[in-house]
Parts: C-alpha cells; sequence; structure tokens
C-alpha cells in the first residue's frame, strides 16, 4: 500500500490543481462507448478517492471486528476508529458534542429518524410542519408519514421563478400552529443555497423546530450547525466522495434526549427484560444493530480528503466550472436553464424546446458524458417550475472546464438530431 | 398492410441498419422513424393506456380490424414524448401492428430486436422499456 502517490494536498497559498484531484480518482480514467467518462452526475453519488478505498480496504485488512462488544484488542481498535469517525464528523458539522452525531445509512435515513423519533412523537393534530416546495422527496415524504400519524398538516414554502427561498412567503405561513420547518440546504435541482440561518432565526422566534437536508449543501460549502443554529442537520456519505450505505444525523442533544428510539435492536439498550427495557443515551439510542462499521471509517477519510484540499476552495473551483458550463449552455437557442438563484451551487438543470431530457441524456450518453434526466426525486418542483422532467448536469472537485465544454458540445449535436 | 409489404418493409429496415456505421447514424435514423410516427390522438393518452417502465412515458392502444376471411387483426397504435422512444415504437410498430393475434404472440421481439443490433446499443433502462412495450403488445394480443 505504500507504493501509492501522497493525495493531493493543498497548503492554504496553493492553487486548486484539478488535474492532481483528479488523478485520485481511479474511476474517472474509464472510457464508455470508446470515450472518455466525462462524469456530471455527482450530484446524485459522487465518485471514491483511493484515500477512501484504502482507508475501507485497510480496515477490513488490519482493523476489523464487531464494535462496542469485544473485550478483546481487536474490537477496542475497531471501537475507537469508528468513534473517531464520529468525532470527525462533528468537527465537520461544528456541532458541540459527539453524542449529537447519530450514524445513519444514509440522508433519507437521517430525515426518516428525526420525522419518526421527534416529528412523530412530539406533534399534536392541527400542528404544522412547513416543507420548502423543492425539497427533494426524502424530505417531504418522511414528513408526510409523521403527519398522517399524529394529525398534524404538510404545507409548502413556495420558491421563487429563479428558484430562490421566498422568505416573505415563508414568515407570513409562520404562525403558532407551525411547529417544524424542514428546509435543504442547497436544492438538489436548482442548486440555490437556502438562507439557512436566517430561516432557522425566524423558525426559532416562534418557538419551531427546524431540519435541514444537508445532503448537498455540506459537499459544497463549509457547515457549522451552531453558527446556523439548527436543530438536525442531515448528510449522507456517498454524495461527499464517501462509501454508500452511510450517513449521519446531527441532532441538538437535548432533543436527542427526549427522543424514543428508532429502531429495536442490540447496542440502542441500557436493559432488557421481557417486562420492560431501557434505552441507551444518544447516539447509540439510534443506532440499533451492528453498525456500518467501515462505512463510517470511509466516510471520515472522505471528510479528512475534502478537508485536506479546502472545501472553500472546491467551492471555488466548482463554481468556475459551473460559470463556464452556464455561458455555455445559455449560448444554445431554446435551452432554459431552470434554477437561476443568485450564488448558487454547482448544479444546472434544463430543459430545450422540442428535445426530451431522456433523449439529450441518451445522446450524451452516447458521448461518454453521463447526466441525469428525468424528476430528480422532486415532483412538486417540477411542477412549480412548469416542467415534467429536467436534464441535470452536476459539478464536483473533480469536474473541468473542458469537461463543461464537453457538455455543450454534447448537447448541441444532440440538438441536430433531434430537431 | 398484408403480410408480403410486411416482410419486405421489415427486411428494408434490417438492411437499413446494417449500412448505418456508428451510433450517431443509428440514432438519428430511429430519431427519423420516430418523426413519421402517425400522431396519436391526445384524448387517447391517459392513465390506462401508459405503458409503465419507460424512461419517458409511453402511451399505447389496440384495435382489433377483421379481414375478408374474418380472422382479427391488431392494429396498435402508440406514441411517446421523447423521440428516441417515439422511433423505437415505429420500429416495433413495423413488427406488430397489422398482424393477427396469433401472429404476434409467435413474434420472436428480441431475436429481431438483436438482428438490428439494438440490443448492444441501448442502455439497460431503455430496454427495459422496450420490453415494457413488448409486454404491453402481447398483452393486447392475449
Amino acid at each position: 500500500m505504500n507504493v501509492t502517490p501522497a493525495p493531493a494536498t493543498l497548503l492554504p497559498n496553493e492553487a486548486f490543481d484539478v488535474d492532481a484531484v483528479r488523478k485520485d480518482f481511479p474511476i474517472l480514467a474509464t472510457r464508455v462507448h470508446g470515450k472518455p467518462l466525462v462524469f456530471l452526475d455527482s450530484a446524485a453519488s459522487a465518485q471514491k478517492p483511493v484515500a477512501v478505498l484504502e482507508a475501507m480496504d485497510g480496515m477490513y485488512r488490519t482493523a476489523y471486528a464487531n464494535v462496542h462488544r469485544g473485550v478483546y484488542t481487536l474490537s477496542d481498535v475497531a471501537t475507537s476508529r469508528y468513534e473517531a469517525a464520529r468525532e470527525t464528523v462533528r468537527r465537520f458539522l461544528g456541532a458541540a458534542d459527539v453524542s449529537e452525531i447519530v450514524f445513519t445509512s444514509g440522508g433519507t435515513d437521517s430525515l426518516n429518524l428525526a420525522a419518526r423519533c421527534w416529528a412523530q412523537a412530539f406533534l399534536k393534530p392541527g400542528d404544522e410542519i412547513l416543507v420548502c416546495e423543492s425539497e427533494h422527496h426524502s424530505n417531504i415524504v418522511p414528513w408526510q408519514l409523521a403527519a398522517a400519524a399524529t394529525g398534524a398538516v404538510v404545507k409548502p414554502i413556495p420558491v421563487t421563478d429563479e428558484g430562490a427561498f421566498d422568505f416573505s412567503a415563508f414568515a407570513a405561513m409562520l404562525g403558532p400552529k407551525v411547529k417544524l420547518v424542514a428546509v435543504a440546504h442547497m436544492s438538489n435541482v436548482l442548486g440555490s443555497i437556502m438562507p439557512i440561518k436566517e430561516i432557522a432565526a425566524a423558525t426559532h422566534a416562534i418557538g419551531a423546530k427546524i431540519v435541514v437536508d444537508g445532503c448537498q449543501g455540506a459537499v459544497h460549502q463549509k457547515v457549522d450547525v451552531r453558527d446556523l443554529d439548527v436543530d438536525f442537520y442531515a448528510i449522507t456519505g456517498h454524495k461527499i466522495y464517501g462509501p454508500t450505505g452511510i450517513g449521519a444525523l446531527y441532532g441538538r442533544r437535548e432533543l436527542l434526549d427526549m427522543m424514543p428510539p428508532y429502531k429495536g435492536g442490540g447496542d440502542m439498550i441500557e436493559t432488557v427484560s421481557f417486562e420492560r427495557s431501557t434505552w441507551a443515551e444518544p447516539p447509540a439510542r439510534f443506532e440499533a444493530g451492528t453498525p456500518m462499521i467501515v462505512e463510517a471509517i470511509g466516510l471520515a477519510a472522505a471528510i479528512d480528503y475534502v478537508e485536506s484540499l479546502g472545501i472553500e476552495r472546491i467551492h471555488a473551483h466548482e463554481t468556475d466550472v459551473l460559470d463556464h458550463a452556464t455561458a455555455l449552455l445559455n449560448a444554445i437557442p431554446g435551452l432554459r436553464i431552470i434554477g437561476t438563484a443568485p450564488g448558487k451551487g454547482g448544479v444546472i438543470s434544463f430543459t430545450v424546446d422540442g428535445a426530451h431530457p431522456s433523449d439529450i441524456a441518451t445522446l450524451l450518453d452516447q458521448r461518454g458524458v453521463a447526466v441525469r434526466a428525468g424528476h430528480h426525486c422532486a415532483q412538486p418542483l417540477m411542477v412549480r417550475m412548469g416542467v415534467s422532467a429536467t436534464t441535470r448536469a452536476s459539478f464536483a472537485m473533480y469536474s473541468t472546464r473542458a469537461e463543461a465544454e464537453a457538455l455543450a458540445q454534447g448537447v448541441e449535436r444532440a440538438l441536430a438530431l433531434l430537431r | 398492410m398484408d403480410v408480403t409489404t410486411k416482410e419486405a418493409e421489415l427486411s428494408d429496415l434490417k438492411e437499413t441498419f446494417g449500412f448505418l456505421e456508428d451510433w450517431e447514424e443509428r440514432y438519428a435514423y430511429i430519431i427519423d422513424l420516430g418523426k413519421q410516427l402517425p400522431p396519436m390522438a391526445e384524448a387517447l393518452k391517459t392513465e390506462a393506456t401508459k405503458v409503465r417502465g419507460c424512461t419517458s412515458q409511453v402511451w399505447m392502444v389496440g384495435h382489433e380490424r377483421l379481414d375478408d376471411a374474418g380472422r382479427a387483426h391488431l392494429e396498435i397504435v402508440a406514441d411517446s414524448d421523447a423521440h428516441i422512444v417515439r422511433g423505437l415504437i415505429a420500429i416495433l410498430l413495423m413488427l406488430y401492428s397489422g398482424r393477427t393475434k396469433e401472429e404476434i404472440r409467435e413474434i420472436d421481439a428480441e431475436g429481431f430486436l438483436s438482428e438490428l443490433g439494438l440490443d448492444r446499443h441501448l442502455s439497460p433502462s431503455r430496454r427495459n422499456g422496450l420490453f415494457s412495450m413488448v409486454e404491453r403488445i402481447r398483452a393486447l394480443a392475449a
């Protein structure tokens, strides 16, 4: 394992070297239909750097055992690495205490945990849950389930025509019945960055709680849950260059303390008898069964890798590629970008007159360009923006200006075939 | 359309596919076939006529026509909101539409599509969508 070159760590004043970064991602050398892969679907799932692959491989090879169980050395080593991964996530999100970080199977699981154990446990009939209309289904359906179980009501917070959070409409909805606000930090379709700090302040002013879906947001900007002052913040591993099957929910400790368990099983209990069982303290209370041990270590390796490059530097690089791609696509007649809020993140959704998104995506694929087409798990947003589907290109730390050009050329060529 | 015209049309289609050199020409031809597909009345595009499992929206209806000998032939009308899918529909209609139900049930769609090379050039999700359409045609002929 010692022959691998060191990952592309940056000194504070060094420029972002995308070519060096790309060498850390073996899959980017893949060819598709004989063409170099141009991977523009990182918002669905990002590719993995060697640092993550090696951390997981090394864990299985040298330090693997079940955690929190053994009195033997290897289990202690595994446990301390697993808990060190939790500390990495705590640092990454700026949480006050490591017990506020619950490992989950991903972003969807994180949001369902908050919905089941907070909303479903504490909401009453007539209470209101405000959910932004641009949300991913994962940040809509769990609240609908909690509402159905409690008699609470889910109400959509509008977005503006350009896809920004409509703060004045939101403020007008805030009333005594509102108990919860659920909003993504960054829209997976529009790229819009939502003003979480302001939303949280307004939410708390009426005594309600705020849940943030950070699956996209935490990948592209520095997050500090204490500065944002949010109650719950959900992340997933696979979008931040980590493995699938792992995510985390940040929850304010006093909220986690009052929440009932999510799933029953090993590791989440204090005592078990057939008369009555008692629950462990957070976060163990919410981590029933053998956890995703190696995946948690992979997630921590991914976070370390992102931090070694600097998330602000990554953001600046992605914005440069985004701006380049936006200018090129805007020059194509009949092409409309859905989501034009100022300061948006590295996602471009678009429609073109006379061309179905699945046609465009299929023809792009033949050129090696991987994009997503469809409703992007955000059907209410599609209705709001007046489209049935979009083509979406999304950018990551390894995306390049040349890839933005390949995208625009591919779209132009596809349109020549389709029109 | 009588059977001999249909067979001639299918053999032309195979021949044309044989001439096409690269993926771009092949897709351009499929898209062109889609553009020639007769339009489907909007009123027929309902939940009931929608074919599930496609990457875009697909609607399909069949109606029977009796020939002079009293045999029932299935005429198929279908459409999609995507050009490539519309082209695939045009190919399937060449293969199936106007035949008797017995004939439809006996057609080896997989074999025909692989003769065109379409099995290799379509993504798995598109191939699934294509076979969802084939399944619907077979159901209409059941």
